[in-house]
C-alpha cells in the first residue's frame, strides 16, 4: 500500500538560528499553520557557534540547547531530527527526505547552513583528521583533544582560532597553518591580527602564515604534512577548519537558482515559488556591494531566518531585508577583537585609526564621502556592535561628531542612538 | 493572557547629568564606585543626556544571537536574565543590540545588563532629581486584565477617547453585581445603552434624564436594599450632566449620602452633542456656543469646580482623579467603591476629548499627563475623617501654556487670556491648599 504523503503548512529544513528565528516569526503572525521541522541533525537545536566551548569543557553538552521539547509543543511544531533534506521537487511542493519518505508543503524554507569545505589536498583522504560544525564533531573533538600532544589546526578562520586556542589550554602543543599571509584574514586588518598572533605566540602557539599543504599522509604519530616550501609537520591530531560551504546538494535538478549559495531576493525567496532560504546557506544582497553575497555569520542567519518567515507568513509588517553586513565578535585570550561592516575603504572615504602601545587599544574607523560609518574594527577596544550596525544601516552622517566619535565610539554611538530611540 | 511588565523610564528633561544613578548601580551590582561598570549609563553633555540602558525588550535580539542560551526573557517579571554559567563571552549579544542595553563589562571581563534589581532598581531611588521612574502600572492589567470586561467588544467611541478605558477598567472592578445609570452623554453615545433592544453592558443598565440621574439611581438602590439584595450602585454621567441640570438630583443624593458611587467623566463640555459649553468649561476654550470670531474668544466664565462641591457636601468619598495617572485611580476607584457601602461617593475624573477639544488623537494620555503637570487640575481626596490631601504634589508646576498648547480649543487665546488662566491655576492651588492645611488642623 502506498504511504499517505504527508502535507504540512511551512516545512522547514534545518533546525539552528536562521530555523528558529523563522519559527518564530511564523508563529507571531500565524498561530495555528501547522509547522514541521525537518533537519539533519540528531539533537535538539544548538548553535554551531558554542561548539569550541564543548571542545574547551567550558559549556556542558547538555546545556547548550536553544530550545527544548516543550518549546515545539507549546508552538505546535512538529520536530523531526535524523531526517535531511534528500531531494526538492519545487514545481510540485514536494520535499523528499534522506528516509525515501515525502512532505508536500505549502511554504518551504531552507535553512540548512554550512558545512566543513574540505581542501583537495593530495592525500587528505588517507588520513584521519577532525571538523568542527557539528555536535557530534565537537564531541569526537574534545575526546581527542586530551590525549594531543601536538595538534595541527588547518586554516585561521575564526573557527580554526576558536579550536587552536582551546587545544592550547587544553596542554596540546599547536601549530596553525595558514595559505594566506596573516590570521583571521577577511575579518581582521594586519595590525588586528598581529595582535591576535602575539596573543596565540605568547601563549605558546605555533604559527605558520603563507604556507600551504600540498600532501597528507599516515604516519605513526597520525599524519604527517608536508608544506609547498619542503617542511614537514607531523601531527597527532589534525583539525581542518579551511571554511564552509553551504549545504545545498539537494537542490541538483530542482531549478531552484544558486551560485555560492542559494540566491535569494530582499525577501529570502528564492527563484521557485513557494521557496525561500536565509542563513548560511543562502546568497543574499550584501549591504555595501548591493549584490548577492555570502555573509555567513550568526546574526545574519537570524536576520535571515525572521525576514523569511514573516514574509511566509504573510505578515504585514515585515520590512525588507536592508543587506548583509559583516559583524564578528572575537574573544581570545582574555581579549577582544571586534569587527563591524566593511574594511574597504569607498572611494573618497577616508580611514582614520589610533593605536595606544600603553593600553594595546587599536581602534580603525573607515568612512564614506558622505561622512557615515562603513566600518570599525578595534583589538581590546570595546564599542557596541549592534550600535555601530545600526549607525551603518541607516547611513547616519557623522561629519559632525567625527573627532569625538573617534576618540570615543562607545559613547558617540550610543548617545545617537539614544536620540533614534525618541 | 499575555503579561505587562514595570519597567525603568528615563526622563532626559530632568537630568542634569549627576551621575548618582550610575553610582548607585556600580555600588549594587559590582560592589565598587566604578561608573563605568554601572548597567545604566547617562551620556551627553551639558543640557542633553542620552541613556543606555536595557530596555527587556518584549522580542529581544541580544536572546535571538547568542549561541549559548544564556540569555532568556522571564515570562513573569519581563526581565532579560543572562546566566553566567551558559555565558562563553563570545560577546555576540552586544551585536545583537541596537542600544546597547547588554555590554562588556571591562573588570569582570563578561558582559553585564540591567536586571531591574529583581524589581527594585537601585538607580532609580539614587535620581535626585526624579528623572528616573520605575513605572509599576502593568501591575494593574496583570491584576485585572483576566477578569470579566462587563463591556460589548465594540463600541461607537472617538478614536482615541480615554473613556473606553474608564467604562472598561470601573465595571471589572465594581464586577456584575452592579446596576449602572447612565444619563445622556458620551457613555450611552459609545453604546452602553446599546442599540436595538440589547444593552451594550453586561449589567443591567438605564438611561435617566439628565436631570434625574441620582434620584432614579437612589431609589433603584433602595429597593434592592428593601428586597434584600446587595448591589453595586453606580452612575457615569458627563460633567453636563452632574454639574448643570442634573446638580439638583446629584447634590440632593449626595446630601442624604444615599450608597452610590457617582462617577463623573469631565470632558468640560456637552461633547456627544456637537461641543457645546457646559458649567465645566473652562475660560477661554472654544466651543461651538462659544466660538471664536472678530468678537469673541472663547468662553468667557471660568469654570465650576464641582468635586470642590462635592467636598462640602460632606460625602463619604471625594476625589480627583485623571486616566494619565492610573495607579492614583485605581487606588481611588477602590476607596470610593468601598465607601459606597455606606455612603455617598463621588469620583470626578479628568478625561480630554481629542474631538472637542482638538488635538491628535494618540495624544489624549499626555494631554491629560500635562493638564495635571501644570496643576491646571490638581489629585486629591478628601474623607470627613482625613479630610483633603493630595494625592500628587502641586510643587513646581509646569507653566499653564505647557498645557494650553497641546490643543487646538485654546489656540487663540490673547497674551492677556493666558495670563488670566495662569493666575486661575494659581488661585485653584492656593485655594485647594488651604483646604489640605483645614486638614491638618483637624
Ligand atoms: C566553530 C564555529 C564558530 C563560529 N563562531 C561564530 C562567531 O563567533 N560569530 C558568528 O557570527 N558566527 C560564528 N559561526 C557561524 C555561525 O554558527 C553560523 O553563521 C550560523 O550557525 C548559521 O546559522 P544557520 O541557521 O544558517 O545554519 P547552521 O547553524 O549551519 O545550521 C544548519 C542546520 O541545518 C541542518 N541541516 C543541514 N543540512 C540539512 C539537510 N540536508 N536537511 C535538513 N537539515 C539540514 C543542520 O543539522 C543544522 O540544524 C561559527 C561557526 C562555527 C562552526
Ligand atoms: S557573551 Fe554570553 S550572553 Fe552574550 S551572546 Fe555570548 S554567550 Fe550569550
Amino acid at each position: 500500500m502506498d504511504r499517505a504523503i504527508e502535507h504540512t503548512k511551512y516545512l522547514i529544513a534545518g533546525s539552528s538560528h536562521a530555523a528558529l528565528e523563522a519559527i518564530n516569526a511564523i508563529r507571531m503572525h500565524d498561530a495555528e499553520g501547522p509547522i514541521t521541522v525537518v533537519t539533519r541533525d540528531s539533537h535538539l537545536p544548538y548553535s554551531p557557534t558554542v561548539l569550541p566551548y564543548v571542545v574547551s569543557g567550558k559549556s556542558a553538552p547538555a546545556r547548550i540547547f536553544l530550545r527544548d521539547e516543550d518549546f515545539f509543543a507549546r508552538n505546535k511544531v512538529s520536530y523531526r531530527p535524523e531526517s535531511a533534506l534528500k531531494a526538492l521537487h519545487a514545481e510540485e511542493n514536494t520535499a523528499e527526505l534522506a528516509d525515501g519518505s515525502s512532505i508536500v508543503y505549502e511554504k518551504l524554507l531552507l535553512a540548512t547552513g554550512a558545512s566543513p569545505a574540505i581542501p583537495p589536498i593530495p592525500g587528505i583522504d588517507t588520513v584521519s583528521y577532525h571538523v568542527l560544525r557539528t555536535l557530534d564533531d565537537a564531541l569526537k573533538l574534545r575526546g581527542a583533544i586530551g590525549a594531543s600532544k601536538q595538534a595541527v589546526v588547518l586554516g585561521a578562520g575564526l573557527v580554526g582560532m576558536h579550536a587552536a586556542e582551546n587545544l592550547v589550554k587544553a596542554g596540546a602543543s599547536v601549530t596553525i597553518v595558514e595559505m594566506s599571509d596573516q590570521l583571521t584574514s577577511g575579518y581582521f586588518d594586519k595590525v588586528a591580527a598581529d595582535m591576535i598572533e602575539q596573543a596565540f605566540r605568547d601563549a605558546g602557539a605555533k604559527i605558520m602564515t603563507g604556507s600551504r599543504v600540498v600532501r597528507l599522509e599516515p604516519s605513526a604519530a597520525g599524519a604527517k604534512l608536508t608544506l609547498e616550501n619542503g617542511t614537514t609537520l607531523e601531527a597527532d591530531l589534525l583539525l581542518v577548519a579551511t571554511g564552509v560551504k553551504p549545504e545545498m546538494a539537494y537542490l541538483n535538478g530542482s531549478g531552484v537558482e544558486h551560485q555560492q549559495g542559494i540566491l535569494v531576493d530582499d525577501r529570502m525567496q528564492t527563484t521557485a515559488a513557494n521557496v525561500w532560504a536565509a542563513g548560511d546557506c543562502a546568497q543574499a544582497r550584501g549591504f555595501f556591494t548591493g549584490t548577492p553575497v555570502m555573509n555567513a555569520i550568526l546574526p545574519d542567519a537570524t536576520i535571515q531566518g525572521r525576514v523569511a518567515g514573516m514574509a511566509m507568513a504573510g505578515d504585514p509588517g515585515m520590512q525588507d531585508y536592508a543587506g548583509g553586513v559583516p559583524l564578528n565578535t572575537y574573544h581570545f585570550f582574555g581579549r577582544h577583537a571586534i569587527s563591524v561592516g566593511s574594511s574597504k575603504v569607498p572611494e573618497g572615504g577616508e580611514v582614520v585609526t589610533r593605536f595606544d602601545e600603553q593600553t594595546g587599544r587599536y581602534l580603525k574607523a573607515i568612512f564614506t564621502a558622505d561622512g557615515c560609518l562603513s566600518g570599525i574594527f578595534g583589538v581590546n577596544e570595546f564599542f557596541d556592535g549592534g550600535v555601530m550596525a545600526q549607525l551603518i544601516l541607516r547611513r547616519i552622517d557623522l561629519t559632525p561628531l567625527r573627532e569625538r566619535f573617534v576618540a570615543n565610539p562607545l559613547a558617540v554611538g550610543r548617545e545617537i542612538m539614544s536620540q533614534t530611540w525618541r | 493572557m499575555g503579561r505587562a511588565y514595570s519597567t525603568i523610564a528615563f526622563d532626559p528633561a530632568k537630568c542634569d547629568g549627576c551621575g548618582d544613578c550610575m553610582t548607585a548601580c556600580a555600588q549594587a551590582k559590582t560592589g565598587t564606585d566604578d561608573v563605568a561598570r554601572s548597567r545604566i549609563q547617562i551620556y551627553g553633555r551639558e543640557k542633553d543626556f542620552e541613556l543606555a540602558l536595557c530596555r527587556q525588550c518584549a522580542d529581544p535580539k541580544c536572546v535571538t544571537v547568542c549561541p549559548a542560551g544564556a540569555l532568556n526573557k522571564d515570562g513573569t517579571t519581563g526581565v532579560i536574565g543572562w546566566d553566567a554559567s551558559k555565558c562563553v563571552d563570545c560577546l555576540l549579544c552586544t551585536v545583537g543590540c541596537a542600544y546597547a542595553g547588554i555590554a562588556l563589562d571591562e573588570t569582570a571581563g563578561h558582559v553585564s545588563k540591567c536586571d531591574t534589581c529583581d524589581g527594585n532598581p537601585a538607580c532609580v531611588p539614587a535620581c535626585p532629581h526624579g528623572a528616573l521612574k520605575y513605572i509599576t502600572t502593568a501591575n494593574i492589567y496583570n491584576e485585572v486584565g483576566d477578569w470579566e470586561d462587563l463591556f460589548a467588544p465594540g463600541l461607537a467611541g472617538c478614536q482615541g477617547c480615554n473613556t473606553e478605558l474608564l467604562m472598561r477598567h470601573t465595571l471589572r472592578r465594581v464586577g456584575p453585581d452592579t446596576v449602572l445609570a447612565t444619563p445622556p452623554g458620551c457613555v450611552p453615545g459609545m453604546g452602553s445603552v446599546g442599540f436595538n433592544g440589547t444593552t451594550g453592558t453586561k449589567i443591567p443598565v438605564f438611561h435617566p434624564l439628565l436631570t434625574n440621574t441620582a434620584a432614579m439611581l437612589a431609589g433603584i438602590k433602595r429597593q434592592y436594599k428593601r428586597v434584600g439584595r446587595e448591589v453595586q450602585a453606580l452612575a457615569i454621567a458627563g460633567d453636563g450632566g452632574a454639574s448643570d441640570v442634573g446638580f439638583q438630583s446629584l447634590s440632593g443624593a449626595a446630601e442624604r449620602g444615599e450608597q452610590m458611587l457617582f462617577m463623573v467623566v469631565d470632558n468640560e463640555g456637552y461633547m456627544n452633542t456637537g461641543m457645546q459649553r457646559s458649567s465645566c468649561t473652562p475660560y477661554g476654550a472654544w466651543t461651538s456656543t462659544t466660538p471664536v470670531g472678530e468678537t469673541s474668544r472663547g468662553k468667557t466664565q471660568d469654570a465650576k469646580n464641582l468635586p470642590l462641591i462635592m467636598v462640602n457636601h460632606r460625602c463619604a468619598y471625594v476625589a480627583t482623579a485623571s486616566t494619565a495617572y492610573m495607579e492614583d485611580l485605581y487606588e481611588k476607584l477602590d476607596k470610593a467603591i468601598l465607601a459606597s457601602k455606606t455612603g455617598f461617593a463621588y469620583l470626578h475624573v479628568y478625561s480630554p476629548c481629542t474631538t472637542g477639544w482638538r488635538f491628535p488623537s494618540n495624544l489624549n494620555m499626555e494631554v491629560a499627563r500635562k493638564a495635571v503637570e501644570t496643576n491646571f487640575v490638581m489629585l486629591w481626596e478628601y474623607t470627613p475623617q482625613e479630610g483633603l490631601h493630595f494625592t500628587k504634589s502641586v510643587d513646581n508646576p509646569l507653566p499653564v501654556t505647557e498645557y494650553l498648547k497641546a490643543m487646538g480649543r485654546f489656540r487663540h487665546l490673547a497674551p492677556e487670556q493666558v495670563e488670566h488662566i495662569q493666575k486661575k491655576v494659581v488661585e485653584n492651588q492656593k485655594f485647594v491648599e488651604r483646604m489640605t492645611e483645614h486638614a491638618h488642623v483637624g
